[in-house]
């Protein structure tokens, strides 16, 4: 009797093996899978988390529309760029919609939402914007990639820029908020190490656009430059008011690259000529893969793209070599989560590979005003990578 | 910092109070005599700017534009008045508020229909389109100077309006008691409407003489609308006087405190309204 029963046990362990090794994993790559898109399609940045949508949906259709050799099927959530409903949207994602990955998000205070989620529930998360700190700093997970930027990536390219040019004492100016400060704190760390000195830093609370009093204050100091980061709307007063007040031609204005991203049209270009920037991607980037990619999209879609676009295009480029590595298997994380970190992403920013705290490590442009574009003057920081400050992966 | 520059910033405060000043006196006016929560008057702010960005773009004209559209407004402000808030009086704050919250989302959701989500940029007309050299590095556009010019104007056509005239007379009759009002037989029906098409007319000239100077934006009006609200309630509710007096000391806090104390610069015009509640809970001027 020990004997039979023994038999059958070991049989079924057998079986269970079976079961769970061959046959799941057949059954897994017979269904679909499930991309979660958790994006702001409407409010302030809808036109941003459009082109994350359709960069990603564009690798994936450049790949012939399977991920790992499997079928993929969408579920979208508007984030509404609305910070106190992030966990509950990403939930909805996550727990209803049982998505194998989580696309997500633009806004920083939306990402910590996700990221709440992803640490608890260890769902595969793809950040394609928000550049918060946290995420691939102290809070870093195995489960999270970032294909975009920290808010400090850029600005942090920019402090050598501006000592090499001659510009020792320069004034700081920003959004009192996370990513401002995020920024700020980068280029005064790059801008001191760099021999320079910064002279006054100036805030107002986000989304503030009454800069008239601050420029007056830049103006009696004099400063050799001015350093910034504004972004949107907010972005385009600041650059006007600036050439207004006469500062325009007089002190030189600096920032990071989303200064003058998607703004320069006919009626901001004028004030904005000669302002620099750096970035990790520009428009104006004459290379083969860039030029291809941004045909393919202008094709497809009947727009240009900008920065955004290409973050979202890597997000799904990053998707596609995990999940091939892993044959569509996502529940294999130990594989695909190596594959995703060794991925060399070939963007049309240029290729850039993975930092151990899941943050991609790229060159920084150096691009300046010039007509409507943001022309690359050359690489400000070759493979710029975040310190990745408190993150204990890899 | 040195004289010059304090004139500079003294400049710059009342400039900004001025402004302020154009916004707030439709939202005390309206508050005042109808008891309307309006938070929809920043969105009237925001069409006014996004019309002189598409009327300029037809004209190539922003006087035109600024005519036309203040006629626009006053006709939209008629017409919501008699649509809608005219049902709302009576109702309560909260009714009023998901109301006017509404048609926010509503304003929104008609902008981004007929402008797209777009940042735009609005032309300085080319006869003001230069500036005074101040001091070496800094020059002060001639346009910021006409605007301090046009909102003195109104602000000084407001106060002699409604102190000085037989309307303002009714309008303050309807602001201090609008039943006796109604009894002395001042047709306080057609006193609304008039009363609450020239605030929505004034937040719409407030975002079409802003639009130059800034930039036209989304959302653009939930941003101003709360210091708006911080303005009348120093001010005092449906005072015009203490929306003036409140609007300038906003602006100067606003503007020394960004430059002398940045640290602080976001909190500083809320410590002003708290300590100016502690000791006058009912605002500056109290109707």
């Amino acid at each position: 009797m020990a004997n039979r029963r023994q038999l059958l046990t070991s049989t079924a362990a057998i079986a269970g093996a079976a079961c769970s090794g061959v046959w799941f994993p057949a059954l897994a790559q017979n269904s679909k899978l499930r991309i979660g898109l958790m994006l702001p399609y409407t409010g302030t940045f809808t036109q941003l988390g459009v082109a994350i949508d359709n960069g990603f949906r564009m690798a994936l259709q450049e790949a012939g529309g399977k991920v790992g050799g499997r079928e993929v099927e969408f579920f979208k959530v508007d984030d509404e760029s609305e910070p106190s409903k992030g966990v509950e949207n990403a939930n909805k994602l996550v727990q209803r919609d049982k998505v194998d990955v989580l696309i997500g998000t633009v806004h920083s205070g939306v990402q910590m939402g996700i990221h709440k989620v992803a640490r608890e529930t260890g769902v595969l998360n793809i950040i394609p914007n928000a550049g918060m700190h946290a995420a691939t700093r102290a809070l870093c997970a195995p489960n999270v990639f970032r294909t975009s930027f920290t808010n400090g990536q850029p600005t942090q390219a920019l402090g050598k820029v501006m000592v090499e040019k001659g510009h020792k004492k320069a004034v700081w100016i920003t959004w009192k908020y996370a990513a401002g400060d995020e920024a700020g704190e980068s280029f005064k760390e790059s801008y001191v190490a760099a021999g320079g000195t910064i002279v006054k830093e100036l805030g107002l609370p986000f989304p503030n656009v009454e800069f008239q009093a601050l420029l007056t204050e830049i103006a009696s100091i004099k400063p050799d430059a001015v350093a910034c980061f504004f972004s949107g709307g907010g972005a385009a007063k600041f650059i006007r008011d600036y050439a207004a007040a006469g500062l325009k031609g007089k002190i030189p204005l600096y920032g990071s690259g989303f200064l003058t991203e998607g703004l320069l049209d006919d009626e901001l270009a004028p004030s904005a000529q000669g302002i620099m920037t750096t970035l990790h991607y520009s428009a104006s980037l004459a290379t083969k893969r860039n030029d291809a990619f941004r045909l393919a999209y202008a094709k497809t879609y009947k727009m240009q793209p900008d920065v955004f676009a290409v973050q979202g295009y890597d997000a799904g480029l990053l998707l596609l070599q995990g999940a091939k590595a892993v044959n569509g298997d996502l529940s294999n994380k130990k594989a695909l989560y190596a594959a995703m970190e060794s991925a060399v992403i070939d963007s049309p920013r240029g290729k850039w590979t993975m930092s151990k705290a899941h943050n991609p490590v790229q060159d920084m442009y150096l691009r300046v005003v010039e007509g409507k574009e943001n022309k690359v003057l050359g690489v400000a920081a070759k493979a710029l990578s975040d310190s990745g400050v408190g993150c204990k992966l890899g | 910092m040195d004289l010059a520059n304090f004139f500079i910033q003294l400049l710059n405060s009342v400039q900004y109070g001025l402004l302020l000043f154009l916004l707030a006196a439709g939202l005390t006016l309206i508050f005042g005599i109808m008891g309307v929560v309006n938070l929809a008057h920043g969105s009237f702010y925001m069409l006014g700017a996004y019309m002189a960005y598409a009327l300029t773009g037809a004209w190539d004209n922003l006087a035109l534009a600024i005519l036309a559209g203040t006629l626009i407004s006053i006709s939209l402000g008629w017409l919501l008045e008699k649509l809608l808030f005219r049902h709302f009086y009576h109702r309560s704050h909260l009714d009023q508020v998901l109301l006017t919250f509404g048609l926010i989302y509503i304003f929104e959701e008609l902008r981004s229909m007929l402008w797209g989500d777009d940042v735009h940029s609005v032309g300085v007309p080319a006869v003001l389109d230069w500036s005074i050299q101040l001091t070496d590095t800094l020059s002060y556009p001639a346009y910021r100077l006409f605007m301090l010019a046009i909102c003195t104007a109104l602000a000084l056509g407001l106060w002699l309006l409604i102190s000085k005239t037989k309307l303002g007379m009714r309008i303050r009759a309807g602001a201090f008691n609008s039943d006796m009002a109604q009894t002395l037989g001042i047709n306080i029906v057609r006193l609304h409407s008039l009363v609450f098409a020239m605030g929505v007319a004034l937040a719409a000239l407030a975002g079409m003489l802003i639009a130059p100077l800034s930039s036209v934006y989304p959302h653009m009006g939930s941003q101003v609308l709360i210091m708006c609200f911080v303005v009348v309630v120093i001010g005092g509710i449906g005072s015009v006087r203490g929306a003036l007096t409140a609007a300038l000391l906003v602006g100067l806090v606003d503007t020394f405190g960004k430059v002398l104390l940045p640290q602080f610069a976001s909190m500083l015009v809320y410590v002003l309204m708290a300590l100016v509640l502690l000791y006058k809970p009912e605002g500056l001027f109290k109707q």
